[in-house]
Formats: structure tokens, sequence, C-alpha cells
């Protein structure tokens, strides 16, 4: 049996990443993410990778597109208002087709916000963020273990589909320290004949998102968007707690879902049939998976670090054939099992 | 005897550049040094966003296009990825001095193995002649009708000045390509800059005065002559840091 | 003696070259429209040319090749 290591979720992200074949990353500090960056700091060059601190996240995300480019497994990090400012760079991935991985341990905002965990990035990063048709497969963890099992699928994903995977943690995952067993430093192999390594004798190749002519580029997006419908039917994950026969539906990601998760047991003990879905995919939202419950659901709640956005995609995924409510904490207040506790008895 | 024919590294495509453009001009001593060096077999260029956005279809070599004034940072990811490729940045004033101020200082002062190719028109060609980081006070644009006015606009940036003040930059000349003798010292200081990375030397730059007759309003030769009269008197050419000098 | 010849099609009709030539030996054929709708550059068939391809360094769009 594989041994445990004791780990901060930001450090087990990176070391899961350099087993995935991540070799370069870019990045910027900012807290709460920068153990991430000093732990590649530290181990990437011991595995012959480079690690550089870029003068700016605009700078570190289009050094990723250059390294993507290139053909080579590559991944930045940062905290919300960082991710603001790479919304250019990974923008124009999505416009060329690079594989990437960034990573967002989200903080409260809007601007300047707060160091507190949060989870109001849930909008930009499922929804597109940066200008221009297109999506992020966004995956969110909530344990240190998933911090480093979906780094490895984000590599994979990324690569598989030519998409940017954006991985949606939040300050407390990635700063808590759970036992995680790492990944084995396996990597899956794709072909890359787009990347560019110099023209040798054949044909020269370039890379770019610019497309002048409007039928091209329309065409261009149809067939992205035709990948991203396959993602939608093939790639929706979550996980189900007491759902079998749950009358109250929970549906939590992250740090969220581990709150929501006392409170439905709580819930139970009281004899209320509650149970919780946990999206681990934020794009594609698990939309299959709620619908499947929807005979024996009478009610959903969204509990989010936020305002009040995931709500939206439950109350689509669902038709809105039941009625969704909100349990939310924001600015970096985690709500507590308590609070959805009531939320579940409230019968709002 | 063939003297003079288009460079291979150079495509048959017809460019999309105005009449007497400099650009074209710049592409074929870029694709010269290319071919001269035998490296268009390993060579990725980073194409930036103005005039020269479509860079990547006249160039027989692997390009990228980068995102507004993201080519060093580009590069950078492009060359770190595989050293042993020979990667250079083709940018114009307002990508390489305006909006990618910070990469362009930054790339420099990490001393990135980087051949960076900067073409200084004083001008905003793509968008219609806009006033640049490098328009000349008085002069006027689209944006700097009654003239650029230094009190409230400032001084145009001297990007070769600027970056030889740090420490990694390797070689660093500006040049200009409106007479033979410049475009001669043109080719020489192009080659060099890459034949430095070609050696491992380091951050090669060069800057080259160029014209932009259609926005500068002025035929080709008349804009030749104001790159003479007016622009290499506030922008002097020659060598600004150069390591090999140093030893 | 050197020979210059155009690829006249690819001209722009910017005169660089017609400035270039130490002998004044090219000029801008008004008389003609290229496929791009500009006045070529031309020479004429037995000008005295010296091959020294100031004109071609000059062409922005690589449009003169030059033998000697």
């Amino acid at each position: 049996m594989a041994t445990k290591k004791l780990m901060k979720g930001n450090e087990a992200l990176a070391e899961a990443a350099i087993r995935s074949g991540c070799r370069f990353y870019f990045g910027y500090p900012i807290t709460p993410q920068t153990e991430l960056a000093e732990y590649m700091a530290r181990y990437l060059p011991k595995a012959g990778g480079v690690f550089l601190q870029a003068e700016s996240e605009i700078a570190a995300i289009s050094m990723v597109y250059g390294t993507s480019a290139a053909g080579k497994r590559v991944m930045t990090s940062s905290s919300s208002p960082g991710i603001s400012l790479k919304q250019e760079g990974i923008s124009y991935l999505a416009g060329s087709n690079l594989p990437a991985v960034i990573v967002n341990v989200q903080r409260g905002g809007p601007g300047l916000g707060g160091i507190q965990p949060s989870q109001s990035d849930y909008w930009q990063a499922t929804k597109g963020g940066g200008h221009g048709d297109y999506h992020l497969i966004v995956l969110a963890p909530s344990t240190v273990q998933e911090m480093a099992d979906l780094t490895v699928l984000a590599f994979d994903l990324a690569d598989k589909y030519r998409v940017q995977t954006m991985i949606l943690a939040d300050g407390t995952v990635g700063q808590m320290m759970e036992p995680v067993e790492l990944p084995e430093p396996v990597q899956k192999e794709y072909d890359k004949p787009w990347a560019l390594r110099g023209k040798g004798n054949g044909k020269s190749k370039f890379i770019t998102s610019l497309s002048l002519s409007p039928e091209e580029l329309e065409q261009w997006n149809i067939n992205n968007f035709e990948k991203y419908r396959h993602i939608e039917e093939t790639e929706q994950r979550a996980e189900e707690f007491l759902m079998d026969d749950a009358e109250i539906c929970i549906v939590a990601f992250g740090i969220s879902a581990r709150v929501s998760r006392n409170a439905v047991i709580a819930a139970r003990e009281k004899g209320i049939k509650a149970g919780l879905i946990r999206p681990i995919t934020l794009y594609p939202f698990p939309k299959d998976i709620l619908r499947r419950h929807t005979s024996h659901v009478s009610r959903f709640i969204s509990v989010e670090l936020n305002m009040g956005q995931m709500i939206e995609d439950i109350r689509l995924s669902t038709d809105c054939c039941r009625p969704v409510s909100l349990c939310n904490r924001t600015g970096g207040v985690i709500v507590t099992p308590e609070e959805v506790l009531a939320a579940i008895e409230g019968g709002k | 005897m063939i003297v003079f024919d288009k460079p291979k590294c150079l495509k048959d495509a017809p460019m999309h550049y105005c009449p007497g453009c400099a650009h074209g001009l710049v592409h074929r001593i870029v694709a010269q040094a290319v071919d001269e060096l035998d490296i268009q077999d390993k060579t990725i260029g980073v194409a930036p966003v103005g005039c020269a956005v479509f860079a990547y279809n006249y160039f027989d070599v692997d390009m990228v296009e980068a995102s507004h004034g993201r080519a060093p940072a580009v590069a950078t990811g492009v060359k770190r990825a595989d050293p042993s490729r020979i990667v250079f940045a083709y940018q114009g004033d307002g990508d390489l001095a305006s909006i990618g101020m910070t990469e362009t200082v930054h790339t420099a002062a990490r001393g990135e193995n980087l051949t960076v190719i900067f073409i200084n028109n004083a001008i905003y060609g793509m968008t219609g002649g806009q006033m640049a980081p490098t328009s000349l006070p008085g002069q006027i644009t689209q944006t700097s009708p009654y003239g650029r006015d230094v009190n409230t606009v400032g001084y145009p940036v001297k990007v070769c000045e600027l970056l030889a003040t740090l420490e990694a930059p390797y070689y660093i000349e500006r040049v200009a390509v409106n007479s033979v003798k410049n475009v001669r010292r043109a080719e020489k200081a192009i080659r060099k800059a890459f034949q430095n990375q070609i050696e491992g030397k380091g951050y090669s730059f060069v800057e080259v005065v160029a014209a932009c007759p259609t926005n500068w309003k002025m035929k080709p030769v008349d804009a030749n002559r104001w790159v003479e009269e007016q622009m290499i008197p506030y922008y002097p050419l020659g060598v600004f840091k150069d390591k090999d000098e140093q030893k | 003696m050197g020979k210059i010849t155009f690829d006249s099609d690819l001209c722009k009709g910017c005169g660089l070259c017609v400035e270039a030539c130490p002998k004044g030996l090219i000029f801008i054929d008004t008389g003609t429209l290229n496929q791009k709708g500009y006045h070529p550059a031309a020479t004429a068939e037995d000008a005295p040319c010296i091959g020294c391809a100031f004109c071609a360094m000059m062409c922005p769009d690589c449009v003169i090749k030059v033998e000697k």
C-alpha cells in the first residue's frame, strides 16, 4: 500500500503536477496560493524542469502560451485578482486550442477583496472569464487528496481535448494539511503534431488565435463547441452522498461541500432525508446527475461561498422543476454546518 | 551569378504592407540572417499585434502569434521549453514600448537568450496612425492632431538607452533602413543578434528606425528622408551595449 | 555587367529602388498597371546595370533579383 504523506493542499497539487509530467511552471506570488509557487521553485528544477517567477500574471500566462505552443505540459497558478489578469492569456490559449492547466486558489472579491477563502470566481471560471466564445474545464477539489488527484486529471483532460483546465480551489483546501496518497509518477503521452519545434525538414507551422474572416471564425467556434458538447456529455463528475432516497438535496463544491456533508449527517440523525451532490466538474456542470434525482428530491439548496452563482446552474440543469434556495456566506466567511442544517430544516 | 534574390526563409505570399513600408524590408533582413546562419529548421518566431501580426504568413519558419505586447513573454515560454531552438520576437513600437513595456524590460533584465527585433516607426500603423510611445515631440498623429505636446503626454521613449541601463542584456543596437548604407548596418546587426543566441550569449535587441509612409502621409522616398532628418537625430544609431566589446 | 529582374506583379511602385540606383536606371512605369493596380518599377532592357543590388536591398517587397 502506498504511504500517505501529510501535506498542504497547495503543495500536494504542486507535487502532483510534477508527477503528471509538468516540467514548466510560470507564476507570480499572491496569497493564498503562494506555497504552490514556492514548492515548484524548490522541486521543479530538481525534476529537470523550469520554474520562472514572471514579472506579472499577464507575463506568466503568456509564457504558458509559449511553452504550450512548443508542446510541453505547463501550469500556472494564482488567486482571484491574479486570475483576472490572466484572462487575456486564457482567452488566447482557448483561441489557439493550446492545452494548459491554470490553478485558482480563490480568495474573496471583487477588487483586491480579502485573502480569506471564497468561491466567488465560479462565474468567471465556468462562464468564460476572458473574451470570446470558449469554456474551460473546471475541476473543484474539496480535499487535499483531490488537490493531487484532480491535478493529474487536469493535465490529462487538457492534452486529450486541447483545452484549458482550471482547478478551482479555495484558500481553505489550499492551506489545510491532510494525509495524501500521491499519484504514481506516470503520464499519458499525447501526440502533439501541431506543436512548434522548428520546421525541420517539413513544412513550417504557425499558431494563432487570429481569424479575420467571419465565416472562418464562426466555423472555428462551431467546431470548438462540438468539442465542448462532447465534453459535457462525457466528462461530468460529481460525488453523491446519501442521495438514493434524498428529498432535500444540497449541492455544494469544494470546502462548502465538506461543511454540507456534516449538515447532511446531522439532518439524517434528525430523520430528515437530506443528501448531497458535490460537483467535481463545475464545467461541465453535472446536470445529468442532478436530473437523475429530481423524481425524489423535492427541493435543492445551493451552498456556496459567494452571493449565489452556482445556484443558476442548478436551476438551469433542473429546468426549475424544483425550488432551489441559497445558503451562503461570502467575503471570506465560511458557512457553518449549523447554518446549512438550518437551511435544510427551514423548508424555504 | 545571382547577386541578390529573395531569401528562402521568406514565403512567396505577397506581403500586405503598404507601398514603401519598412516591415517588408526588415522581414527580408531577418529572413536573410536565418538563411545565412542556416537555422531555418530550428527557428521559431513570435509575431506581435500590430501591422506585423501576419508575420507568420511571410516567414517560412514555425511561428506563434502573441497577444498585444506579450511577445517577449511568449518567446520566453518557447525558448525555455526547448533552449536548442532559436527564438525571435518581432515587434512594433506600440506593442513593445507601450503595452508590452513590462515584458520588454523584464525579458531583457532576465537576459533571456532571445533575439528581439523592434520596429520603431513612431506611429501606430495597424489602427490607422495614432500616437506611439516613440512619436516625436510635435509629431502630428490621429490622437495628437495638434502635434505631440510633451507637456501633457511627455517625451518619446528611447528604448535602447533604457534597456542599456540593465545588467543582463548582451547586445543592444539601434539601426535604420532608410538608406543602403544603413540597411547594410542593419543586416550586420540583425545577423549578430541571431549569432549571439546561437552561441548562447544572451539577450540581443535590435531597434530598427523605420518609415511608415502611409500614416506619416508621405511618399516613401520622402518618408526615408524624414527618418534621416527627424528620427535619427532623436534616436541616434549605434551600439548601446555589446558585451563582446567589454571583454 | 549586371542584370535586374522585377517580379512586377508584386511591385507596389514605392520608388525606393529608383532612389537607390546609383546609375539612375530604374523608373516607375506609369504606362503599366500590374495585378495589384500599381505602376511597377522597371528598367530598360539594355540598361548598363553594374549589379550593385542597391535597388534590391531597399525593396520592401523582395521584388528584385540581381545577377552579375
